[in-house]
């Protein structure tokens, strides 16, 4: 008979393997020349590099064509409800804040009905980062227009244009206090690795915006080729008000590291706070013995 | 009732202060004098300021409702008096705050004044007009002063200062009574035998609710406030950090929900607590859980509804939500303890529960237990057993399938951090790899792997202590009920007994799945079933008729307030009086069937 449950803990060692060695057995069900086939690719490479194993990382995911993202990833994998990959996320690091944690999905999955969860997952600082492919669209309910979108966006659910004004998740990220903050692009994958690899070291809440076009509901491909550049070199990604004012920046979009801030992790505070109330010898009849008469 | 039960009830503004701390002190130094106490209270759903009220029935022995009749009133002002007087039954007291209210005329109601204000500006101390009351409580029930000054010490004691202010507010009541009362005590409770020696625990059904949990191995907690559920997440808050657990204050209830899921992923038993507009953003959550078979237990205080409804006032309007709120089928297990004490046993089963089937477990307890403070027996750690989840071994990894069809429908789980083990819990429809797929064939087969762990759970209910049976077992008047409308049940049954009008009682704590067998058995030669809840459609009663095919006498409830032992024992006068022969037991079943498999009342968690 058991009576308590005694906690695990794991070790890892660094693994060795190659980026073929994160892919699942699934071929992804995406559209070809989809732009997240580009963020797959690089984060295949991106944890590899870390010499993550496969067993200490979980991928935690909402829903959208992107929400597909763990299936195929060799690795712990959690597919939620739509809007929920950074609740979910945040439950597993604080349970085992020994696993690496990486969140992914679309821009409706994380501004639309996942975004109460965003500032959140920021001012807690939980250490896990947040990888959105932002297409501009909802693209797995077939093209309707999503937060990110331009305003006077014609779709069939707004054939006479939007009239929203788009959300702009850097902006967004910074103003909520974000300790990691960062976009990237599909199309360059070299540049994007990096990013992520950096994202996932950062020890906090990381946000990686990718820009990852939809081929197929709204192709940007040529849009974001045209208006996207890296951030200036004189960029100091310390400074905040430097950070906010190229996220700003609409006409251009920036690529590269905006912002980053060492601040304690969730976790860590937590585990602080526990030290601090740690009590030897201390259980169930000690509780109940404050309680009686 | 003879008058060694005493049923008090003190009403007042809550922007005058300590109404509530006045009831629940006085209730611990009853308890503290060896009494048994039962309370009841209404928060008011203002911030600051609205009518409060506090009842609590003493008695040498268990007391099983808060009862019927007022023996006692202690009205702080006049909203009090016009509220409760009626209540007060002939020959019973009212004190009243003669400062700041009138008696009605008198007629049969011993009338006390106590002039509070007064008292309070003679010892300088405006905010001591409660404890006043207390010492003057203290006084006309004859309870001993020195355990209610350690009572208050004990409760009240944590600024120095304050503390001497209080025990003299506590004397200058005792005083006042002692010099212009001249009768003696008109309640001298006095304890049991050695019932002072024997230890008890005063607690409310969230702090043993909350026990129970940290008993049941829960080390992780998410939740976000909502009354009367909020004091579960406040205790775990305060014992977790110390015993290596942790509690997040979620941004809303989909996220607690989902950071529970999340945390229990790992392998870490985990919790929320909500109550019922929490419930009903939880429910695709709920649903994700089932189809990723993530074990979890969401606690519903229920609380009247819908929408905000009443936040301070009891229902079990949730039984339906709670047994099929979700999108298509998504079989889960849902349990409801009885009482305050049940609370520790029946959580720690729902855990058990959870774990062992891999599945959601909704607990439904109700404002009504939650809140209230009670004597208990302590918890009997000695039946406190884990039931570990199912996990993958670790060998032949090339082979590991995470959904894997078995006989039991439960598949061995793996967790992350185990090598080899690697999975996607998929909320989409999967083959037992994980991988997603949606052919008929597929979906058929998991609907029914879903639903089959879930049906097999029923047969746990008699042997995890789930079903409490009492009254006469041959009676061919029964009643079949769940949740806490069990005190008045057990009151009114004693009582009609006594008049010659037997009834059986059987109380599943197992809702879903029913205990088929045993609720099959019980109910089969009875002339009627009555079927007490607290809600408008009377959705136990429903399910029971659709589960048996049974006509029921659905008696329900429905105004934000328990059932009173009266109510009860009228519709058990009223069921008798239809049928033809009223008194004339049955014969004795042939098959002794019944008290064998049907659990006894203090064996409620598994052995
Ligand atoms: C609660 C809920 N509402 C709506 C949907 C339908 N739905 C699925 S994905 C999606 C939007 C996806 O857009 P995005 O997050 O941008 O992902 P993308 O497909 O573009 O990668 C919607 C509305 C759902 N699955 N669940
Ligand atoms: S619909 Fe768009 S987002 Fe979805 S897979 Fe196809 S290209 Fe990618
Ligand atoms: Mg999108």
């Amino acid at each position: 008979m058991i009576t308590t449950l005694e906690p695990i803990t794991y070790k890892f060692e660094p693994a060795n393997l190659s980026p073929n060695d994160y892919k699942s057995d699934l071929h992804p069900i995406w559209c070809p020349g989809c732009g997240d086939f580009g963020v797959l690719a690089s984060f295949y490479k991106a944890v590899a590099e870390q010499h993550i194993p496969t067993e200490q990382l979980v991928v935690v995911s909402g829903i959208g064509c992107s929400g597909r993202f763990p299936a195929f990833v060799n690795a712990y994998g959690l597919h939620g409800t739509h809007g929920r990959a950074l609740p979910l996320a945040t439950g597993v690091k604080m349970a085992h804040p020994e696993l690496v944690v990486v969140a992914a999905g679309g821009d409706g999955d994380a501004f639309s009905i996942g975004m109460g969860h965003v500032p959140h997952a920021i001012r807690r600082n939980v250490d896990i980062t947040y990888i959105v492919m932002d297409n501009e669209i909802y693209g797995l309910t077939k093209g309707q227009a999503s937060p990110t979108s331009p305003v006077g966006m014609e779709r069939k659910a707004s054939p006479y244009g939007t009239v929203e004004t788009p959300i702009n998740p850097l902006l967004f990220a910074l103003a909520s206090g974000a300790s990691w903050v960062g976009r990237g692009f599909s199309s360059r994958p070299k540049e994007l690795v990096d990013l992520v690899k950096a994202a996932m070291q950062h020890k906090g809440f990381s946000l990686v915006q990718v820009l990852s076009p939809c081929v197929t509901f709204y192709d940007t491909y040529d849009h974001f080729k045209q208006i996207s550049k890296p951030l200036p070199a004189d960029h100091n990604p310390r400074d905040r008000m430097s950070a906010i004012k190229y996220a700003m920046d609409e006409a251009t979009l920036y690529l590269g590291l905006f912002y980053q801030e060492e601040r304690p992790t969730y976790d860590e505070g937590y585990a602080a706070k526990r030290a601090q109330a740690a009590k030897p010898n201390y259980g169930i009849k000690e509780i109940m013995g404050k309680y009686m008469r | 009732m003879p008058n060694n039960t005493l049923t008090v009830r003190v009403g007042g503004d809550s922007a005058t202060g300590g109404i509530v701390t006045t009831g629940e002190v006085f209730a611990r130094i009853a308890a503290y004098a060896g009494l048994e106490v039962y309370t009841t209270r209404t928060i008011p759903a203002e911030i600051k300021g609205g009518h409060v009220m506090f009842q609590a029935r003493i008695a040498p022995n268990e007391v099983w409702s808060q009862g019927d009749d007022l023996d006692m009133l202690i009205a702080f002002d006049q909203e009090s008096i016009d509220r409760y007087y009626a209540l007060v039954r002939a020959g019973g007291i009212l004190i009243y705050n003669s400062n700041e209210s009138h008696p009605p005329a008198p007629d049969g109601v011993t009338q006390y004044p106590l002039p509070l204000n007064d008292l309070a500006k003679a010892i300088n101390f405006q905010r001591g007009r409660n404890i006043i009351t207390i010492g003057a409580m203290v006084k006309l029930f004859g309870l001993p002063f020195d355990t209610a000054t350690a009572v208050v010490e004990k409760q009240l004691g944590r600024k120095r200062e304050m503390l001497e202010q209080n025990l003299l507010a506590l004397k200058s009541g005792y005083a006042y009574i002692e010099q212009n009362v001249t009768k003696t005590a008109p309640y001298h409770l006095t304890p049991r035998a050695g019932a002072k020696e024997e230890e008890r625990l005063v607690v409310s059904g969230n702090q043993a609710l909350a026990m129970g949990a940290i008993a049941a191995g829960c080390r992780f907690y998410a939740g976000y406030p909502i009354t009367p559920a909020t004091d579960i997440m406040e205790f775990l808050a305060g014992e977790f950090p110390r015993i290596g657990g942790t509690v997040i204050q979620a941004e809303d209830e989909m996220a607690a929900l989902a950071m529970a899921i999340g945390a229990s992923y790992t392998g870490t038993r985990a919790m929320t607590a909500t109550s019922g507009p929490g419930l009903a953003l939880m429910t695709e959550l709920i649903g994700h859980a089932t189809m990723t078979e993530i074990p979890v237990v969401v606690v519903d205080v229920q609380r009247a509804g819908p929408s905000t409804g009443m936040p301070t006032k009891v229902s079990q309007g949730d039984l339906r939500i709670s047994v099929f709120g979700a999108n298509d089928d998504a079989p889960r297990i849902v349990v409801a303890p009885v009482s305050v004490e049940d609370n520790f046993y029946q959580i720690i089963n729902a855990f058990n529960l959870a774990e062992k089937y891999q599945t959601p477990v909704l607990f439904l307890s109700d404002q009504d237990m939650s809140v209230r403070v009670q004597t208990i027996p302590p918890f009997d750690l000695k039946r406190v057993c884990i039931e570990p989840r199912q996990l993958w071994d670790g060998r032949d990894a090339a082979a590991f399938e995470r959904y894997q069809d078995t006989a039991s429908g439960v598949s061995p789980m793996s967790l992350p951090g185990m090598k080899g083990g690697q999975y996607v819990a998929e909320g989409l429809e999967h083959l037992p790899t994980g991988e997603p797929d949606y052919t008929p064939e597929m979906h058929t087969k998991n609907m029914f792997k879903r639903g089959k762990k879930i049906r097999q759970a029923a047969g746990d209910a008699a042997k995890w202590g789930m079903l409490e049976q009492f009254g006469d077992p041959h009676a061919p008047v029964s009643i079949v009920g769940w949740g806490s409308t069990i005190g008045p049940v057990r009151e009114a049954i004693e009582r009609a007994e006594a008049e010659g009008l037997p009834v059986a009682a059987l109380y599943t704590k197992m809702i879903h799945p029913l205990p088929r067998t045993e609720i099959a058995e019980f109910i089969k030669d009875r002339a009627a079933i009555i079927v007490p809840e607290m809600n408008y459609t009377g959705q136990f009663a429903r399910m029971i008729q659709a589960e048996y095919w049974r006509e029921v006498d659905s008696l329900r409830k429905y105004g934000g307030i328990p059932f009173t032992t009266r109510e009860i024992y009228e519709e058990i006068k009223r069921v008798y009086a239809t049928l033809k022969k009223p008194t004339k037991k049955p014969a004795a079943p042939k098959r002794a069937l019944r008290k064998k498999k049907v659990a006894s009342k203090r064996k409620t968690a598994r052995k």
